[in-house]
């Protein structure tokens, strides 16, 4: 099953490890700006433990990264700028408005939503690549998928619940959902590089991993009696290297101290 | 004819003696982490299972793995390498792993996953099966926190972890 690894056939690997990493990073770091700010203690353990996670999971893409001679793992973690990042726009988003230092104004329900969308999107990546050409990366997506399970039960748990506990939060649900909705275009795209990327059968088509992400939320829509979003065409596709501001300050911050001595040993 | 003395059996017994950094009770032979020993003339490659992929322990235990097995004799070079292939899974634990968690005070990883996805824990300390789940989610990747109503001492049981997930 295992195709021999020629230059072309390397590149799509390289480019769609990039995607995968670069998601995971981002998802993780906005996790981490809410630590000691979840609605309560369990969350705070539940939230930063899955934002833990996730961080492993970036490492574990840009490990396979590092093999194929990309670099080393913390530099294309921390080093690379905004205009050779691969994350879908949607992770890049802040929070919301203010600094988590200082009065940090983030919406429970937009990070419910975000995280819910993120983590069923990343669930059906996750199946498509246990069929992947490439045998690193279908172990890596066993090994995620173990992680995953108690992810996407959590983010389900407080999706529906804040979709059916009061009008008030089923409204802020649907503004906060419709906030993500707009921004997941490029969630399920491999970019510029889809064909060759589906060719190189490391992954299926982007309609055959939208299928399956349907399967995957449909139920969970059904339950709280919301009208399934239909993800829309990208206007900026990350993959392509397309980004905001946002993602400049999220690495900045992210690497301030890496770089402050790219020497040390952390 | 000469030997080097150096057999993959003293390997195991050393990596017997390293210990999960964060419980003492187990090592990580018990957590079932170590999928391949290789000696080839003085030269170890040993190949381990990393539990949960964000564990920050890892790095520790890689460390310490390298520490204990060069303190043999006739040993030139030691790498230990993470693979993920095939995955850990909560059933590698063994016998000998299950009884130093509870010592610990961690309910071992549950079993079988039933058919409709549940899972049951004791308590480690009264041995109650009635408890309550507070909280999937632990201090620490591995470990999810419950309470048990017989004995009213809440306690970590480890997570179970499955490829059927």
């Amino acid at each position: 099953m295992d195709n021999e690894v020629t230059p072309e056939y390397k590149k799509a690997i390289i480019t769609l490890l990039y995607q995968l990493a670069d998601d995971d990073y981002l998802f993780s770091y906005r996790g981490s700006e809410w630590l000691g700010l979840a609605p309560h203690i369990e969350e705070d353990v539940a939230f930063s433990s899955i934002t833990q996670d996730t961080m492993g999971h970036a490492k574990l893409y840009y490990t396979l990264l590092e093999e194929l001679g990309e670099g080393a793992v913390d530099s294309l973690a921390q080093l690379r700028p905004k205009e050779e990042r691969c994350n879908s726009l949607l992770v890049e988003r802040p929070n919301g408005e203010g600094y988590y230092k200082e009065a940090p104004n983030y919406d429970w329900g937009y990070a419910v939503a975000r995280n819910f969308i993120y983590t069923t999107s990343k669930k059906a990546k996750m199946d498509a690549l246990k069929a992947s050409s490439y045998a690193p990366i279908r172990e890596v997506a066993v090994k995620i998928s173990t992680e995953l399970y108690y992810h996407q039960m959590h983010w389900t748990t407080w999706f529906t619940q804040l979709f059916t506990a009061t009008e008030k939060s089923r409204s802020r649900m649907i503004t906060a959902l419709q906030e993500v909705i707009k921004d997941a275009g490029d969630l399920l795209s491999y970019g510029k590089a889809a064909s060759h990327i589906t060719s190189c059968e490391l992954i299926e088509q982007e309609a055959a991993v939208k299928k399956r992400w349907l399967a995957i939320v449909t139920p969970t829509f059904k339950a709280v009696e919301i009208a399934i979003p239909v993800l829309p065409k990208p206007i900026m596709n990350g993959r392509n290297g397309q980004h905001t501001d946002d993602l400049t300050s999220a690495i900045e911050t992210m690497s301030e101290v890496y770089r402050s001595d790219l020497t040390a040993s952390w | 004819m000469t030997t080097t003395g150096l057999y993959e059996a003293h390997i195991y017994e050393v990596l017997d003696t390293v210990k999960d950094p964060e419980i003492d009770t187990v090592s990580i032979m018990d957590l079932g982490m170590i999928e391949r020993v290789q000696v080839n003339n003085g030269h170890i490659r040993i190949e381990v299972l990393p539990t949960f992929s964000g564990c920050p322990a890892l790095t520790i235990i890689q460390q310490n793995i390298k520490k204990a097995v060069e303190q043999l004799e006739d040993v030139r070079e030691v790498s230990v390498v993470f693979i993920n292939h095939p995955t850990w899974t909560s059933d590698r634990v063994t016998e000998k792993g299950r009884e130093g968690l509870k010592q610990f005070g961690i309910a071992p990883p549950p079993r079988f996953l039933q058919e409709d996805g549940s899972w049951h824990v004791d308590c480690p300390y009264c041995g109650s099966t009635y408890v309550t789940l507070e909280n999937i989610f632990g201090p620490t990747a591995c470990r999810s926190i419950l309470y048990c109503k017989s004995c009213k001492n809440p306690f970590e049981a480890m997570k179970i972890i499955s490829t059927s997930m």
